[in-house]
C-alpha cells in the first residue's frame, strides 16, 4: 500500500520537510493558498509559485463534530467519522491558511499558539492507498 | 423615484410534504396580491428568487400567463435581497409602476452542500470536509467571543429569544420554546455552536408587491416605503465563508459595506431603527450582525442581551418573527420573509408579537455564501 497526497500541488510531495505551495502576485505581493493563476487583489495574471512557511500562529478555530455531507466530503463517515479541529494559521508576512488541526480539544486550542505543518492520514482511496493531507499541530514545548 | 411596498404575502415556513416550491410561491403571491388589493393581471413585472428551482418564473403557470417581463435571480443567501433590489430599481428607473418580488425554496434537511469548484474553491477543500458554512460560522463567532468577551450563555439567550418569538408566529417552522439549558446541552456541531443554535434549511415562500410611491395610496392606507436596498459582496481581507485562505491584512465584511451604503442612501442611521430582522444562521451570527449593522459596539452584546434589549419589548427588537432560527432558511424566500415581518410591524399588524410604541423604521439584513450581504431599510 502506497501513501498518496489528497491532491497534487497542494503541498510538496514526497518530502521529509513538507511545505504548502502557495503563489505570490508579482505586481502587488498578495500571497494565496493554494496557487491561483490571477491575483484576487489587483487582477494581475503574473503569479509565481511560493513555498509557504512551516510555522505560524493560530488565528481562528472551531471543531467539526459531525460528518460533512458527502459528496463533496470524502473522508471517513458514519461510525468511522472522527471529529476534527479546523482553523486558520497565520504564516507571518505571508497568508492565513485554513487547515485541519491535530488538536480537537477546545481546552487546548488557544488563539496565538505557535503551530507547525505536518502530514496526517486522511483515509484510504479506492485503490487501497493511504491518503495523507496537511494539518497544523501545536509546536511542542510551547 | 421613491418605492413603496403595498402588499406582502407568505407561505408558512417549515416542511410541507409533496407541496412544491412553485406551489408555495403561488400561494405567497396570491396572498401578497390580496393584501395589495390587486390582481395578477395588474402586475407589470416580476423578479423571483430560488436556489433549488431553476426557473421560479414558472409560477406563472399557476397565476396566469400574462407575458410580463419576469426575471429569475439567484444570489446565495442574499437572493431575496437581490430580487427586491432589482424590483425596486425597475420602478426607480421609471420602467414600470407596479411589480412583485417573489422568493421560494424547498430544501432537504441537513447542512447545505455543493461542489466547491462552483465557488472557485479547489475540490480537495470539499473532500477534506472544510467546504462547510457551519464551520465558518463556528470559527467566526469563536474568534469574536475571544476578542470581544461574549459568553456561551449569550449565544443561548439569543437562540432562546428567537424560539420564544417563533411561538408567537403562526407561520414559523419551530414553535416550541427551548430553554437556555436545552440549547447549551444539545449536541455540539461546530464549537461553540450547538445544534439548537443553528437554523435549518427548510421550505417556504414569500412575496412583496411594490409600486411607485406616489401611487401607493391607490392600493393601501398604510404604504411602507423602501428607503434603501443594497447588496454587497466581500472585499479581499474580509473574514468570509468558503475561504481556503485569507490575506494578512484584514478589512470589514460584506454586511458592514451593505449596511453603511443603505444608511447613506436612506439618510437614516442605526439609532433611528425601531425593529430589525438580522441574519441569524446561528445565534453567533445574530450577535456579530448586531455590531456589523451598527446597532451596538463590539462586545456590548454581552450586556445588552442580558438586559433584554433585543426582545420584542426591548429597546431594539430583533428577529421578532423568530428569525431564521425559528423559521428555517428557504434561501430564495428568507429575505422576503424578513421584509414581510417588518411591513407587518410598521403597519401595527404583527398581532401577538407586535412591537409596542408604533415602530416607524425597520431594517433587514441577509448574509451568506459566498460572502454576499443584502440590507434594506423601510419606514412608514
Amino acid at each position: 500500500m502506497a501513501r498518496v497526497p489528497v491532491a497534487e500541488g497542494v503541498f510538496t510531495w514526497p518530502s521529509d520537510d513538507p511545505r504548502l505551495i502557495g503563489s505570490r502576485c508579482a505586481a502587488c505581493g498578495i500571497v494565496t493558498f493554494p496557487t491561483q493563476g490571477s491575483c484576487p487583489h489587483c487582477s494581475s495574471p503574473d503569479m509565481a509559485e511560493q513555498l509557504l512557511a512551516r510555522r505560524g500562529r493560530l488565528w481562528a478555530w472551531t471543531t467539526q463534530e459531525f460528518p460533512p455531507p458527502s459528496p463533496p466530503y470524502a473522508g471517513p463517515r458514519g461510525e468511522a467519522f472522527v471529529p476534527f479541529g479546523v482553523g486558520y494559521v497565520e504564516l507571518p508576512g505571508e497568508v492565513k491558511v485554513e487547515a485541519r488541526l491535530t488538536e480537537t480539544d477546545p481546552e487546548k486550542l488557544i488563539l496565538g499558539t505557535e503551530m507547525e505543518l505536518v502530514l496526517v492520514p486522511f483515509g484510504t482511496d479506492d485503490d487501497g492507498n493511504e491518503v495523507v493531507t496537511f494539518a497544523f499541530q501545536p509546536v511542542k514545548g510551547n | 423615484m421613491d418605492v413603496a411596498i403595498v402588499g406582502v404575502g407568505l407561505h408558512p415556513f417549515g416542511r410541507f410534504g409533496d407541496t412544491t416550491a412553485i406551489e408555495m410561491g403561488a400561494i405567497a403571491t396570491r396572498r401578497a396580491l390580496a393584501d395589495a388589493g390587486v390582481e395578477w393581471r395588474d402586475i407589470q413585472f416580476a423578479f423571483a428568487g430560488s436556489y433549488e428551482v431553476d426557473n421560479p418564473d414558472a409560477v406563472v403557470a399557476l397565476l396566469g400567463l400574462t407575458g410580463i417581463p419576469f426575471t429569475d435571480v439567484y444570489n446565495g443567501c442574499a437572493t431575496a435581497a437581490s430580487a427586491l433590489t432589482l424590483a425596486a430599481n425597475t420602478i426607480r428607473l421609471g420602467e414600470h409602476d407596479l411589480g412583485i418580488a417573489i422568493g421560494m425554496d424547498k430544501h432537504l434537511p441537513g447542512a447545505f452542500s455543493a461542489d466547491p469548484r462552483l465557488y472557485a474553491c479547489p475540490s480537495w477543500y470539499g473532500e477534506l470536509g472544510q467546504f462547510m458554512t457551519t464551520k465558518f460560522f463556528g470559527m467566526k463567532i469563536n474568534k469574536y467571543m475571544h476578542d470581544h468577551g461574549i459568553s456561551h450563555a449569550t449565544l443561548a439567550k439569543v437562540a432562546a429569544k428567537n424560539y420564544r418569538n417563533g411561538v408567537r408566529n403562526p407561520n414559523a417552522f419551530r414553535r416550541k420554546p427551548l430553554s437556555e439549558e436545552e440549547i447549551l446541552g444539545s449536541p455540539m456541531l461546530n464549537y461553540p455552536l450547538t445544534q439548537y443554535m443553528f437554523c435549518s434549511p427548510d421550505e417556504g415562500a414569500a412575496a412583496v408587491v411594490l409600486c411607485k410611491a406616489e401611487n401607493a395610496h391607490r392600493y393601501t392606507d398604510t404604504p411602507i416605503y423602501l428607503r434603501a436596498t443594497t447588496v454587497r459582496t466581500r472585499r479581499l481581507g474580509a473574514f468570509e465563508v468558503h475561504s481556503p485562505w485569507l490575506p494578512i491584512e484584514e478589512t470589514e465584511g460584506a454586511t458592514v459595506d451593505a449596511s453603511r451604503a443603505a444608511y447613506e442612501t436612506a439618510g437614516i442611521g442605526p439609532e433611528d431603527v425601531d425593529v430589525a430582522q438580522l441574519q441569524d444562521t446561528d445565534a453567533g451570527a445574530e450577535v456579530i450582525h448586531l455590531a456589523e449593522n451598527g446597532f451596538c459596539a463590539d462586545g456590548d452584546q454581552e450586556r445588552l442581551v442580558a438586559d433584554g434589549a433585543f426582545e420584542i419589548d426591548g429597546t431594539l427588537p430583533v428577529n421578532t418573527d423568530g428569525g431564521l432560527i425559528a423559521n428555517g432558511e428557504p434561501i430564495g424566500a428568507s429575505g422576503l420573509r424578513q421584509v414581510h415581518e417588518i411591513v407587518l410591524q410598521l403597519r401595527g399588524q404583527a398581532g401577538e408579537r407586535q412591537v409596542p410604541g408604533n415602530p416607524k423604521v425597520g431594517y433587514t439584513q441577509l448574509y451568506g455564501a459566498p460572502g454576499t450581504a443584502g440590507v434594506s431599510i423601510l419606514s412608514i
